[in-house]
């Protein structure tokens, strides 16, 4: 459906050929299809238009103008630039405190905040030999408590028991006291789903956060998001203290320009991938397939070595 | 007399109209794509708007009010309700969609809808993939008051759809909605098994599933374009429903969508309670993203 940006460049660059060499005019003519590129692959606007400018800074700085491969030139330059925002810091989690460990997950509705919070469980059970809880919060969904309950089953990590009728503060309360009398490693406290513009529910979150004190408050956001993403970051990250951001369903074939949103609006790394429903579905983050997936090529790598053969 | 008298005054419209200028488009083509429309339609009504000629230095709310009229333009013809005239009843409703869309909600606010109405409606289990699926669907049924056939977790969805649609003949019930697993459209396994439900479906009434709604989330980018073509190809989608427009998000890739696909659309999601869905209205939706006036739940 898109076509891709290098494919693009190389049309623009071939425009230019034969004229001598390029000029900076150029540049912010190739700088405009990476513009359309990165909203096509729903990085938001104010985001694409940040980026859009350091990035040009950078290639007129360089040797783009001299170069014989202008075009794969400047998709080196782009996907460096979006590797190096979409990395930064080290993204494991954080969790070297006196037990319990506190992780809140937090998001929008449907984002795969359940799913994601088994899936963290289990991991930390199976790879650092954790002993987890996990308590759902959440009493808006029908058989939300339950959907966790379930998963706790299935990966054999113990869940709060279910009082029926109790308020999220109350259940957190609760959770926080079960895992210190337990002694549990590790606590992970799923919320419901919630607009970020719905206030009571977000000033519930935040009481919910004084309780808990988490450790970890993990944004959860789908990589299917559009250009309400800044929206999104912007107003959770207002109201709690995000630690990072989990991506989800980076199975499917969304080109995920959110992770590129998230990370430059909240400025808090992506600490993990959920590719598929199953349990075992996590991934960490993994920059340099992000940044060529947004750029709409899988053979971004290759195709970088060759530019960099060139230069 | 009254037809020359709105000549002339086109005519002198005409004299003192002028274009939009480029810095004013820059802004409407970049409302446009942070509404989620895309870069390509976004493009596009800039070089329609840009050939319209308009008053002299047209106010904020001019300009506003000529989006509106133009998207509107693209989303009215595919406003279209679901109708219930499915002979021999019961009308099959299958909701399908990426996991987390809003389809079992969905569907509890089409089946209170339609109790408010005086059909008779029937819930069908159809996900019996997710932890506490069936559960959530269960819990629905017993609020709304409408029975619900349901088997057990990890079970065939065809089969309980085939009950479904059996058990609705038998008690002459009129709707039957059919709930499904949420899946990713590049996942073909998993879309195979929504062609197997509409094989079976079929073998009781060929003209069952009547309706095919592929429920989408407002939050969505330009995958939903990519969505709506897979599923459409797949499943034989006979409409859309998108949800979550209480949100922020502004759903303009339905204006995408509609220039692309021209499918029906037929309601919104403004909430999570069952009290939460409106008919798609075309002008309200164009309002909304022109930023005339938000999306009321009335
Ligand atoms: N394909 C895929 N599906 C996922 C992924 N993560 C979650 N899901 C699915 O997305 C749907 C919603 O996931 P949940 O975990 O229930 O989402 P939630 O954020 O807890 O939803 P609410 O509690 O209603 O706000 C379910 O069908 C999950 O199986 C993922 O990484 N890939
Ligand atoms: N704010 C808001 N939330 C909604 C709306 N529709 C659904 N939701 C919420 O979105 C979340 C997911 O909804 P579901 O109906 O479970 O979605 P689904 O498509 O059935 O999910 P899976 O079966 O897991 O694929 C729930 O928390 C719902 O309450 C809506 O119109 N507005
Ligand atoms: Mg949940
Ligand atoms: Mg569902």
């Amino acid at each position: 459906m898109f076509d891709k940006l290098s494919d693009r460049l190389g049309g623009v660059f071939d425009r230019l050929r034969g004229r001598g060499a390029l000029n900076e005019q150029d540049v912010l003519l190739a700088m405009r299809e990476v513009r359309v590129a990165l909203l096509e692959a729903d990085v938001a606007l104010p985001v694409v238009k940040e980026f859009v400018d350091g990035v040009t800074q950078l290639a007129i700085g360089q040797q783009v103008l001299k170069s014989v491969a202008p075009g794969q030139q400047v998709v080196k330059i782009v996907n460096d630039a979006l590797i190096s925002i979409l990395g930064g810091e080290t993204s494991g989690l954080n969790l070297a405190v006196t037990p319990p460990a506190v992780i809140m997950m937090v998001g929008l509705q449907g984002s795969g905040k359940t799913t994601t919070t088994a899936k963290i469980a289990k991991r930390l059970k199976e790879k650092e030999r954790k002993k987890v809880m996990m308590a759902s919060l959440d009493v808006n969904r029908p058989a939300a408590q339950e959907q966790l309950e379930i998963l706790g089953k299935q990966i054999d990590v113990a869940t709060l028991p279910i009082v029926a009728g109790q308020l999220p503060v109350d259940i957190a309360k609760r959770a926080m006291q079960a895992a210190k009398l337990q002694a549990f490693d590790v606590l992970l406290l799923d919320t419901a789903g919630r607009l970020h513009v719905d206030t009571a529910l977000m000033a519930e979150m935040k009481a919910i956060a004084e309780i808990g004190k988490p450790q970890e408050t993990l944004l959860v956001v789908d990589s299917l998001t559009g250009q309400d993403a800044v929206n999104v970051a912007k107003n959770f990250s207002d109201e709690v203290n995000l630690t990072g951001i989990v991506l989800t369903r980076m199975d499917g074939d969304a080109r995920g320009g959110a992770a590129l949103s998230m990370r430059t609006v909240t400025g808090q790394p992506i600490k993990f991938a959920g590719v598929g429903e199953k349990m075992d579905a996590l991934e960490e983050f993994n920059p340099e397939r992000v940044a060529g997936r947004i750029l709409g090529m899988g053979d971004v790598v290759g195709l970088v070595e060759r530019a960099s053969e060139i230069i | 007399q009254k037809t020359s008298g709105k000549l002339s005054e086109n005519l002198t419209g005409l004299v003192t109209k002028a274009k939009l200028d480029d810095a004013i488009l820059d802004q409407i083509e970049e409302a446009l794509i942070i509404s989620d429309l895309g870069p390509a339609t976004a493009a596009q009504i800039r070089e329609t708007l840009s050939k319209t000629r308009f008053e002299k230095n047209p106010t904020d709310d001019a300009v506003r009010h000529i989006i509106a009229d133009e998207i509107e333009s693209i989303l009215a013809p595919v406003a279209v309700p679901l109708e219930i005239d499915a002979f021999p009843r019961p009308q099959v409703i299958l909701v399908i969609g990426v996991n987390g869309s809003g389809k079992t909600t969905t569907i509890a606010k089409l089946a209170h809808n339609y109790i408010e109405e005086d059909y008779g409606v029937m819930l069908a289990a159809g996900d019996t993939f997710r932890a506490a699926a069936i559960g959530q669907l269960q819990n629905w049924a017993e609020r709304i008051g409408v029975p619900i056939i349901a088997g057990k977790e990890g079970g065939d969805a065809a089969s309980i759809v085939y009950d479904g649609v059996k058990k609705c003949t038998q008690d002459g019930t009129d709707i039957l909605i059919v709930d499904t697993a949420g899946r990713l459209q590049n996942k073909s396994e998993l879309m195979d098994e929504l062609a197997k439900i509409r094989k079976v479906l079929g073998r009781l009434n060929p003209a069952a599933p009547h309706n095919v709604i592929l429920v989408l989330d407002a939050t969505t980018g330009q995958n939903a374009l990519s969505q709506i073509e897979i599923f459409g190809k797949v499943a034989n989608v006979t409409g859309l429903v998108m949800t979550k427009l209480d949100g922020t998000a502004r759903g303009g890739i339905l204006v995408a969508a509609a220039k692309q696909f021209g499918l029906p659309i037929h309601a919104i999601g403004i909430g999570e309670t069952m009290h939460d869905l409106k008919p798609f209205n075309a002008r309200e939706l164009a309002e909304a993203i022109a930023g005339i006036s938000d999306i009321e739940n009335d």
